[in-house]
């Protein structure tokens, strides 16, 4: 059948109420005799709670109730869906009231008849504290007291070895093993709108109604469900629309919970929107691992094996998937690379902050900057080119699907196919010449390359924790119009229209006819949600059989009503013909409905419902190319040239897939050269508005010359492998890679993100400072 | 106590009795329901509060309500008029300008005030105009793209006028 649709640049059908402001975020939507909820939030890292005074808050304009440790007994902990071996597991309580164990933790909760008098009243409240030595360092932390969480007599959470091959002999046959401590500094998401929570209780119906900025209805509801112990089919989770997310809102949060118990003693909605500051403090952050590489070498650049020893920084207590996290980071090692022996051991420990969880990319970012500022490594040790390390060591295309040592089956891939495509757009010999030039007139320009692969489409549920597949259901209404539910729940990505282009073809209607439908727990059958690049391979999938499943049963009846043999009826552009004969898939929706001549056996209605179980995780992969100019004087750096090749399979929509990349780059780019959640040696949250916590703007991004290689994934019928996360996992050792290489005449083989001008122009002064 | 303020928004005029304290953010959204006006930090770094008063684009988070006493304000829901897209809200649109959509109203006012100013800008000036204006999804290229499409139907509806 022709597409109409898939594979074109189709504009988004969410886009005209978001153009002009009529999209409903949590804080647009307002219920008659809302009351509003003010945190008081721990202002140490580390502290006792020796009392909490609410009384003159309790008497403030427009207070209804406050609420502290003491009232919450019967909520439970905040869950955390991983479990590993012999890890240690605090207990989270939603409000903390023996001890506050990062700044933001919540101590207090104040509810009031405004938002400004909630706050004021906030302030009322008297917390005293005795503050405790904070714990802050991972490598100290790993070593001794003073401790997170006493009862453990420990700050490891976990100690992990995953791996195979045997390291040992890889490095003892190796002509060299280099080692470089590597940094993935601590990153705050920071999605624009922050999170929010609106509560509903209705004492009659005994029924609970959540609107919350997540991106996990379906396991929110059950969580918060468990949390409350009430009836999972009483609570109704609604996700309005959702202003980003990279993994902030992967998470069931304590507010989520709280605001629910909230109203069900109130009886009136509750709302808490939360601050940027709040943001800052007592949403996940991401990445924060600091390992020691090892990799053994051969004189040709052939890499005989790779071993991380890594500690990761789980803050101060887990969050959803917190422990996941550095398991994600061990199975991408191997890169796009054929590595015989790979080993990665992971101590994880408690420190005085947020939480780490899963912030775009979740683990996989870590892995690829260290596979490959290693593969850089090598080439600066061998003064081989960098290219031609990572081409030696890449796997050829006839391996595939490739085994690596970490345990993963890579489903496809071309890797020099992307490689080449990029170094001809990027002109690769030209740029070396003019590197050449550059450099012989004392300038520092220094090219960037990055061949990545990463894990899509999470993932088989034997893999994740709660379940990896997506649902959907689709059907045709009594007046022909489509619906497509999905599990999935977008949030900025574009399914309403990627969605509504794979039913638009499937059944050749418009996509004007189509209306996507997510988000909602009482609407949409369970699913799973967005993240990890999975809605379009996952659930899109699940989108793309249901209708197969539909299209069968409409192909069953339109032969019935058309009185032919089944075996004649063929569809094409929205009929159904058999010689002469012909109906329009929605005539035959419209008798699915009436029932009045349905065949022997057929149930009424037009509607199918399919969950996707996906058999393996999808291998994305491309090239990232970059040029950065370092100025010498200040330590700024230029981006002259940002050149990607990507490869995501199948692609449903030109338009989104750039969208995504571009997005994933500057995230990158946030990571590479401004951003970083910094706590002092108190616990103390520096970082802690976007004045001190630096996200890239528009004058500090490159052009960005997007291509693409499509190499359709053979795990799902659509092809498709994910692409939500690429741009920020290839994209950031090819930023770090680029400005290395400039300062390489100055002896420079690693440095530590965020490149900071500052940190490079001390690197460029000093230098010139001896050579002088 | 209260302070009366008369504001003239998208073209229709309030007159209300507001706290002092409050800010043009929270009026525009809490007492007149224009919630299109989206607001993304305390420290007017984010720009997602941007709204055109009296023919500026200025974060309505740092003013507040009682000062816009007066004022010609338009928020993003004034920018499509008879159901006619602005230029740049087409541009948004056509070059995927947009995901989640949250900074989304702020950049449009943003944008359409640099094309006032400037019909013709370079892509540095376009930038440069939307510096103010945090975006966590785009990467902002759309987004530069998106102005320049708006710029090429201006001057293309300008011509043809
Ligand atoms: S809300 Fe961030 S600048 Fe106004
Ligand atoms: S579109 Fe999401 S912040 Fe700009």
């Amino acid at each position: 059948m022709a597409t109409k649709y898939v594979g074109n640049r189709v504009k988004r059908t969410e886009d005209p109420r978001l153009i002009q402001g009529l999209g409903h975020y949590v804080d647009d939507i307002k219920l008659p005799d809302t009351l509003h909820v003010a945190f008081v939030r721990s202002i140490y890292g580390h502290a006792r709670i020796t009392g909490v005074d609410a009384s003159a808050a309790a008497k403030a304009p427009g207070v209804v109730a406050v609420y502290t440790g003491k009232d919450i007994g019967k909520i439970g902990g905040v869950p955390c869906a991983s479990d590993l071996p012999e890890m240690k597991k605090p207990e989270f309580l939603v409000l903390a009231s023996n001890k506050a164990l990062f700044v933001g933790h919540a101590i207090a909760a104040v509810v009031a008849t405004d938002r400004y008098l909630a706050k004021d009243a906030a302030d009322m409240i008297q917390v005293d504290y005795e503050e405790l030595p904070a714990v802050t360092e991972e490598v100290k932390a790993a070593a001794g007291a003073p401790y997170v969480h006493e009862q453990f007599g420990t700050n490891i959470a976990y100690k992990l070895t995953a791996g195979e091959g045997d390291i040992a002999a890889a490095f003892r046959s190796s002509d060299k093993v280099i080692k470089q401590r590597i940094l993935n500094q601590r990153l705050a998401p920071i999605a624009m709108e922050p999170r929010g929570v609106l509560a509903r209780y209705y004492p009659g119906e005994q029924e609970l109604t959540l609107w919350s900025s997540t991106q996990i209805p379906h396991l929110m509801r059950t969580q918060v469900a468990l949390m409350l112990g009430m009836p999972e089919n009483r609570l109704r989770v609604i996700t309005p629309e959702v202003g980003g997310g990279f993994g902030s809102k992967l998470n069931v949060y304590a507010e989520e919970a709280l605001l629910g118990w909230i109203s069900m003693q109130l009886g009136q909605p509750v709302k808490w929107i939360e601050s940027r500051r709040e943001n800052f403090q007592s949403t996940i952050h991401g990445r924060a691992q600091l390992g020691d590489l090892e990799i053994g070498i051969r004189k040709d650049g052939t890499v005989t094996g790779l071993r991380y020893n890594v500690f990761a920084d789980m803050g101060a207590y887990y969050q959803l998937l917190t422990p996941a996290i550095p398991t994600l980071t061990g199975l991408m090692l191997s890169g796009s690379y054929k590595i015989p022996a790979i080993q990665i051991n992971v101590t994880a420990v408690f420190t005085n902050k947020m939480s780490t969880d899963a912030y775009r990319g979740a683990g996989r970012p870590e892995a690829t900057y260290v596979v490959e500022r290693a593969m850089d490594l090598v080439a600066a040790e061998l003064g081989m080119d960098p290219v031609e390390v990572r081409r030696k060591n890449f796997p050829a295309p006839n391996e595939f699907p490739f085994k690596t040592a970490t345990g993963l089956f890579y489903d496809s891939g071309d890797y020099v196919l992307a490689l080449e495509k990029a170094l001809k757009n990027a002109d690769y010999k030209k740029l070396g010449e003019e590197q050449k030039k550059a450099r012989a007139a004392g300038r520092l320009v220094g090219i960037g390359v990055s061949t990545y692969v990463e894990i899509c489409a999470l993932g088989p549920s034997a893999a994740l924790p709660a379940g990896g597949w997506e649902s959907a259901t689709v059907r045709i209404e009594p007046t022909g119009t489509v619906t497509v539910l999905t599990g999935a729940s977008p949030h900025g990505q574009g399914q309403e229209t990627s969605f509504a282009q794979i039913a638009g073809d499937e059944l050749g209607v418009s996509i004007e006819a189509v209306t996507v439908i997510h988000g909602d727990t009482s609407i949409v059958q369970y699913g799973i949600g967005t993240f990890g690049s999975r809605a379009t391979a996952v659930g899109g999938t699940a989108v793309f059989v249901a209708l197969q499943r539909l299209k069968e049963k409409a192909s069953k009846l339109a032969a019935h009503l058309m009185g032919v043999d089944p075996a004649t009826v063929k569809f094409a552009d929205g009929r159904f013909t058999s010689g002469a004969k012909s109906m329009a898939i929605q005539e035959v929706a419209l008798h699915a409905h009436l029932a009045k001549s349905l065949p022997e056996g057929m149930e009424p209605g037009l509607s199918a419902t399919y969950f996707f179980e996906p058999k393996n995780f999808t291998f994305p992969f491309g090239t990232h190319i970059c040029i950065a100019e370092v100025d010498k004087d200040t330590g700024e750096i230029t981006l002259q040239r940002y050149i990607a090749v990507d490869d995501c399979g199948r692609v449903i929509n030109p338009l989104l897939v750039d969208g995504q990349v571009q997005g994933g780059i500057v995230q990158a780019l946030g990571q590479a050269f401004y951003e970083h959640v910094v706590y002092d040696e108190n616990g103390q949250l520096l970082t802690g508005t976007l004045m001190d916590y630096a996200l890239p703007r528009a004058t500090n991004c490159p052009w960005m010359e997007l291509d693409r290689t499509e190499t359709p994934s053979p795990v799902n019928p659509l092809g498709v492998k994910g692409v939500g996360e690429a741009g920020t996992i290839g994209a950031t050792p090819c930023l770090v890679n680029a400005v290395i290489d400039a300062l390489a005449p100055l002896g420079v083989r690693h440095l530590d993100m965020p490149l900071k001008p500052e940190t490079l122009w001390r690197i460029i002064s000093g230098n010139s400072a001896r050579s002088a | 106590m209260k302070v009366p303020i008369q504001v003239t928004v998208n073209g229709k005029t309030h007159a209300h009795e507001v706290e002092p304290r409050v800010l043009l953010v929270h009026y525009l959204r809490d007492v007149l329901n224009l919630t299109g006006t989206h607001i993304g930090c305390e420290t007017s770094l984010c720009g997602a509060c941007t709204v055109m008063l009296d023919g500026q684009a200025v974060k309505s988070c740092t003013v507040l309500a009682a000062q816009a006493n007066g004022a010609h304000i338009t928020t993003i829901e004034g920018f499509a008029v008879n159901g006619r897209l602005h230029p740049v809200q087409e541009g948004f649109w056509e070059r995927h300008g947009l995901q989640c959509g949250y900074c989304t109203p702020g950049m449009i006012v943003a944008s359409a005030q640099l094309l006032e100013r400037n019909p013709d800008p370079t892509e540095a000036e376009i930038r440069m105009a939307i510096e103010g204006n945090l975006c966590r999804c785009t990467g902002y290229q759309h987004i530069v793209e998106a102005v320049q499409y708006a710029a090429r139907r201006m001057k293309g509806a300008a011509a043809a006028d």
